[in-house]
This record gives structure tokens, C-alpha cells and sequence, in this order.
């Protein structure tokens, strides 16, 4: 089974065009209709469900509705109890934002046909159950170009949170990126098993720091690792949300998470009937990912990251285009060779550069 | 001018048992003050907290499947408590017997049968149990504190999890997400009441709250547990083994808890995740001291602090409050328990004159 990503340009482009969305006529029908949201962390944790609620927020205003989230629900048997109630009082459409909330969604997908369900992350669909995700790994490259200019010791120490592709793909595109301008660049990583630990992400920065990285990057939701390069007067790229406020010194840009479209477009196609299940996968290019303004660095590195930030938006730059070298040296893709999405998708394997294995 | 608090000389049974009921409703009063604070109308905001989420059929059903793991888990933790045998670890060995099953229940994946789910309830029970042995056996060979070593090997089981999902027991359709593939149906516990998540765990822990009540009140062996926490020096003289005693506590109280997780896995969730762990062993801490280490009180605050969380799943979708109300709420109670405990047991005395 392959996964298909359909980019979500279309259909957002076509809902700004028509200046649609701040001209929702319906208000009776509106102020009836409710929007659910499922988040894994808590909304303060100025990352990852942080932007997810920012979404609803847009969404609530520019339709003119009210909804309702529940926040820091765990990922296992308790998530269905959580997605069943919302259903059950009388939600339109359910937002579940986090991948483990993917087989409670589709179980309680089946009990109401009638309720539209998204499902962040995941990869299982069903008529009533939309995917979708964005590209992150494509400021992972922008944030792997900077930090090859900006890195003195050419060694970035890197957060993961869990091996999965998603988090894979993201250090692999990193270390293309750095590479593409200092070929000697590497990654030094530590996955801390976790998405969301401000003690763990803090420990595992100022571990990275102490083996010789002078540029902390992360897969983990809070602020804590700018925060130690913020202390040690270094630099580092925020995570899900522009995090500039936490470390003024220090953020060079962050990748941010922009759900606010899709929320809107998505809860008003639900409202008007016009919902379908679909999977989209929107990067730089739809919109649904912004850079933080570029902060912290001389012009000519800013020049460059805004260069390579319009390159891939415009499509002239494939982040994953081979040559590409696998860890012990070997060809992974040859050169020319493009990866499809599924490939992205799948991705368990790191590419040169990047110290340290998996963990397993 | 100071305040004493001196020892009372003879407790009272009844505000032994009273002093949680106590707790509660002081804690109702407080959360009522703090809705207001919040601009709810307080007596809703409690209403959509403590009744709302029993209402209904399914929801009713819910508070007892939250319930059934804290009560299977703090019964057995009572056990060990009464003969002053400390385990903290009970989260460890829910993982442990969670993943014993999962064990079972993959290697007899292709065996779509109910004997694949009959043979995953020993397997919990044993992996529960080996995490329990192994502070028994530290604290009997070398004397080290059970409290250190049966928290520490909690995290040695999450460990161990982990490295299941992420490894050899991933998902092979998964895209390498770090989780078991589900279980087959055949695996997992039969649900006894249509359209609701009642499954055999919970009926499991209500048999075991009636062999716990007669343990622990009926048996001699409860009566032994009892006299060794009370009174180490007598149990010694009146010739009860403190090595079986000890053992008896860390096997009972682990296999609880690993057959817990074996329910867990085998049902509500339908595969081994990294998700699995939620505090189901630290919260039944609370709960079994709420039920005052006694098997019908533990189920009563296991539905208590059950209902919690439901109620605080409630307050946000009805009212909008944060997740927050949940800790507060039960952090109030906690905090009212041990307040009521000190009142019963300790009386205070206004003394004038300057302190000692």
C-alpha cells in the first residue's frame, strides 16, 4: 500500500480566491453548528497543540462559530472515551491532532457516519475520515542550510523526540540542507522518547552542547532547548511556533505550523456539506507552513535561507533528490532519482552525516 | 500564644471510615468556590462534573472500564501497605503484564480463537508478578528499600516497552510507527453489554474486590499482614514469616497490576503503544488510600477518582475549562484526606505561654 498525498493548494487557493471566507452567509445555521477538538498536550505548551488551538481560534472567527477542545488526552484507551463524547453532543466535525489518536478515531468514525472526522498525522482514512499533515522536513532543509553557514564547530546537535518516518525524514532533510553548504557538516542526535518534556529536551541540549555543537535543533514541542542556547549565548530554531519570545538571542527562525486555513476551509465545507474525505500533505507552497522571520544571523545567510525558502515553494528545489548517501557511505538514491511521497513517508533510514543509530 | 497538636488516645473507627466522606464534600464545597471564581455558576459546574458524566448509559459504563484498573491494581497494593511493604512500582508491573500478553497475543496472531485470550490472562498475571519478585527478592537478599527499587524498575519497563514497539514487535503495515499491529478480534476481552466498552476486566476486578474483602478482613493470612504492619516484634513472636509475608505482598500486588495491564492492552486499546502507561499504578496509590486499604472502600474511590476524570473531559466540553481542573481537583482531595487524617488522629490545642 503506497500513500498518496494530494497537496491542499487547490482547493485553499480556490476558497482565498473567492474571498469565501470571511463572507459566511449562513449565521442561523452557523451559530448551531460545533467543531470538536482533540489535542495530546496542553494548549500552553507553546508548540504543537499550542498551534492547533491558534487554528481553531482563526476557524471559530472567521465562521462565526463556537467549539470546543479537550486538551492533554492520552493516547490510549482514554482517547476514544474522549472523541465517542464529542460525537455524541452533537459535534460536526472532530479534529483529532495527535497519531495516536488514529484507531480510536476510526472507531468511533464508524459508530457516526454523519460526523466528520480529521485526523492529524495519521494514515488510515475512511469515508468520514480525512488525513492530513504538513511538510515540515522542508524547513528542516532551510533550518540544515543555516545552520551549515552559521556553525563554527560544524556540528549540529539534534532533538528527536520518537524514530518515527516523520521525525526521520526531518533530520534527514536537516543534514541534506547543512550539507549543500558545508559538506563536513554533521548531526549529533539524541532521542528522548518524548514529545513534550521540557526537563528531558533541556538535559539532552546542554548534553549536545557539552560534545562540541554550537547549534541546538529540535523535534520536541517546548521552548526548553532554546532556552539552554539562549543561557550558553548560541544558537538555535524554534519548533511548531514562533518561539523568538523565549530566546531573542538565540532562535535563528523556527519552523511554524499554520492550521488556521485549513481548520477554516475544512469546518466550513463540513457546515455547507460539501466535506469529503481526502489526505492532504501541504508544505511551504499551500500555505499550511510558515518560517518564522529569519533572526539572528548575518544578511548574506538571511539572503540565502529566503533564496532556498523560495526555491522549494516555487518547486525548483527536491529536497530529496539523489545522490543521496546513507549513513555508512553507500548510495541510497541515486543520482537524478527522485523519492515519492510513500518513500518520504516510510523513511527509516538516516542519511550520511548523521551520527549515532536509531534507537531500537 | 501557640498551637499544639497532640496525639489522641483513642481513635475513632467511625471517623476513621467518615474522614474520606469528609474529604469529598469539603472538596465539593472548594471547587464550587473555585467555579464561582472562574464565572461558572457553581452548583451546574458540579453538576456537569460529579453527575453529568454518569447519566447516561455509556457513560456510566465508562466510569466503571476507568475504574476497573485503578481497583484491580490498589487492592493488591493494599495488601503490601498493611504489612508496611512498599511498592511503589505498580506502574512497572502494569507494563510488565501488558506486555506479557501482547507476547501471547502476537505469537498467536494467525490463531484466531478465544484460548488465545484465555492464555494472555496468566501471561499478565506472570509478567505483573516477575516485576514484583524482583524488589521482594532484592529487599530479602540485600535489604534494599522495595520504595526505590519497584519505582526505578518502572522506568526500566517503559524502557522495555519501547524498545518491543520500536523493535521487534512493530506493526510490519505500520510505517514504522513505534506500536504493536491491533490484536486479532480473538484477543481481545469479549464487551459484555452492547454499546458499551464493558468488558471481563471489570467484572474480573469487581470478583476481586470480594476476594480481596475476604483476604484481608476474613482470613488469617489478613490478619497476619495486619499484625506485621502494626506490629513487626509480635508478628516475629507469634512465629509469622516476615520472608513469606513480603513475598506473598510483592507477587499478589504485582500480578494485580500485571493482569490490569493485560485488560488494558486486550481491549480498550487492542495493541501494545508507548501510550499505554497513563499513571494507572500511581493514581491506584491514591485510590488505595482513599479506600482506606480496605477492598469495598478502594472501590469506591476508585469510582471516585474514575469519575474525576470523567467529569474533567465534561467541564471542558460543556464549560471550557482546562484540563487543569482534573489535578486541581483531585490535589484538593488528597489535600483534604490527609487534613481530616490529622484531625482524627491528632487533636489541637491552643496553648498559651511561650513554646517548648
Amino acid at each position: 500500500m503506497l500513500i498518496k498525498r494530494r497537496t491542499f493548494t487547490k482547493a485553499l487557493g480556490a476558497g482565498l480566491a473567492a474571498g469565501a471566507l470571511p463572507a459566511f452567509g449562513h449565521q442561523a445555521r452557523a451559530a448551531d453548528f460545533k467543531a470538536g477538538y482533540v489535542y495530546v498536550g496542553p494548549i500552553g505548551d507553546h508548540g504543537w497543540s499550542y498551534q492547533h488551538d491558534q487554528g481553531r481560534l482563526a476557524a471559530d472567527k472567521a465562521l462565526g462559530i463556537t467549539s470546543t477542545y479537550v486538551e492533554k488526552v492520552p493516547e490510549g484507551a482514554d482517547a476514544e472515551r474522549v472523541i465517542r463524547e464529542l460525537a455524541e453532543t452533537g459535534h460536526g466535525i472532530i479534529f483529532t491532532t495527535s497519531f495516536g489518536f488514529m484507531d480510536p478515531t476510526l472507531k468511533v468514525a464508524r459508530d457516526y457516519p454523519e460526523v466528520k472526522f480529521e485526523h492529524a498525522t495519521g494514515y488510515k482514512r475512511a469515508d468520514n475520515v480525512s488525513t492530513y499533515n504538513i511538510r515540515f522536513y522542508e524547513a528542516r532543509y532551510i533550518q540544515g542550510v543555516i545552520a551549515g553557514k552559521m556553525s563554527t564547530s560544524g556540528v549540529v546537535g539534534y532533538i528527536g523526540s520518537i524514530p518515527i518516518p516523520e521525525v526521520i525524514m526531518g533530520m534527514n532533510a536537516f543534514i541534506l540542507g547543512m550539507r549543500s553548504v558545508n559538506p563536513q557538516g554533521r548531526i549529533k542526535q539524541v532521542f528522548i522518547n518524548s514529545w513534550y518534556d521540557p526537563g528531558k529536551e533541556a538535559d539532552a541540549a546542554k548534553a549536545l552542547l557539552d560534545q562540541g555543537a554550537d547549534i541546538i535543533a529540535q523535534h520536541t514541542d517546548s521552548p526548553a532547548p532554546l532556552q539552554v542556547a539562549q543561557e550558553r549565548g548560541l544558537k538555535g530554531f524554534g519548533q511548531a511556533s514562533d518561539m523568538i519570545k523565549f530566546a531573542p538571542d538565540a532562535q535563528l527562525t523556527s519552523a511554524v505550523d499554520f492550521w488556521d486555513d485549513y481548520y477554516t476551509e475544512r469546518t466550513k465545507a463540513a457546515m455547507e456539506g460539501s466535506w469529503a474525505s481526502h489526505d492532504v500533505w501541504g508544505g511551504l507552497k499551500s500555505g499550511m507552513l510558515h518560517m518564522a522571520p529569519y533572526a539572528n544571523m548575518p544578511d548574506d545567510v538571511k539572503q540565502m535561507a529566503m533564496a532556498t525558502e523560495a526555491d522549494i515553494r516555487d518547486g525548483k528545489l527536491t529536497i530529496f533528490k539523489g545522490p543521496i548517501n546513507a549513513q555508512d557511505g553507500s548510495a541510497k538514491v541515486a543520482a537524478g532519482e527522485v523519492l515519492d511521497d510513500g518513500a518520504i513517508a516510510g523513511m527509516d533510514w538516516l542519511a550520511q552525516g548523521v551520527e549515532g543509530d536509531l534507537p531500537k | 500564644m501557640h498551637l499544639e497538636i497532640i496525639a489522641r488516645g483513642e481513635r475513632s473507627r467511625t471517623w476513621a471510615y467518615l474522614s474520606p466522606v469528609l474529604a469529598i464534600v469539603l472538596t465539593l464545597v472548594t471547587s464550587a468556590f473555585i467555579f464561582a471564581f472562574l464565572g461558572k455558576d457553581p452548583l451546574a459546574a458540579l453538576k456537569v462534573m460529579w453527575i453529568d458524566p454518569v447519566l447516561t448509559k455509556r457513560g456510566f459504563a465508562e466510569l466503571f472500564v476507568k475504574a476497573a484498573p485503578l481497583v484491580m491494581i490498589a487492592i493488591g497494593l493494599a495488601l503490601g501497605f498493611r504489612a508496611n511493604v512498599w511498592n511503589i512500582g505498580a506502574e512497572g508491573q502494569f507494563i510488565m503484564g501488558a506486555i506479557f500478553a501482547t507476547g501471547v497475543a502476537l505469537y498467536f496472531y494467525e490463531v484466531q480463537n478465544w484460548p488465545v485470550w484465555l492464555a494472555m490472562i496468566p501471561a499478565g498475571i506472570l509478567g505483573g508478578a516477575l516485576w514484583g519478585a524482583i524488589p521482594a527478592f532484592l529487599k530479602l537478599r540485600f535489604n534494599a528499600n522495595e520504595i526505590l527499587t519497584s519505582l526505578m524498575l518502572t522506568y526500566v519497563a517503559s524502557l522495555i516497552l519501547l524498545y518491543l514497539v520500536a523493535g521487534p514487535w512493530k506493526d510490519p503495515d505500520g510505517y514504522g510507527f513505534p506500536q504493536s499491529r491491533m490484536f486479532s478480534d480473538a484477543a481481545n476481552s469479549p464487551r459484555l453489554i452492547s454499546g458499551t466498552r464493558i468488558h471481563v476486566g471489570v467484572f474480573a476486578s469487581l470478583g476481586i474486590v470480594i476476594l480481596g474483602w475476604f483476604l484481608l478482613q476474613k482470613s488469617m493470612l489478613g490478619f497476619q499482614l495486619k499484625v506485621l504492619g502494626q506490629a513487626p516484634r509480635a508478628a516475629a513472636f507469634a512465629g509469622f514469616s516476615t520472608r513469606g509475608l513480603t513475598w506473598l505482598s510483592l507477587l499478589v500486588g504485582g500480578g494485580l497490576a500485571g493482569l490490569a495491564g493485560m485488560f488494558e492492552v486486550a481491549g480498550p486499546i487492542g495493541q501494545l503503544t508507548p501510550a499505554l502507561p497513563t499513571g494507572y499504578g500511581f493514581t491506584a496509590i491514591i485510590v488505595a488510600f482513599l479506600g482506606r486499604l480496605h477492598p469495598i472502600g478502594i472501590l469506591f474511590g476508585g469510582l471516585v477518582l474514575a469519575l474525576s476524570y470523567l467529569g474533567g473531559e465534561k467541564a471542558q466540553i460543556a464549560l471550557g475549562l482546562p484540563a487543569a481542573v482534573v489535578k486541581i481537583n483531585q490535589g484538593i482531595l488528597l489535600f483534604y484526606l490527609l487534613a481530616c487524617d490529622l484531625f482524627i488522629r491528632y487533636r489541637v490545642k491552643i496553648a498559651t505561654g511561650r513554646a517548648a
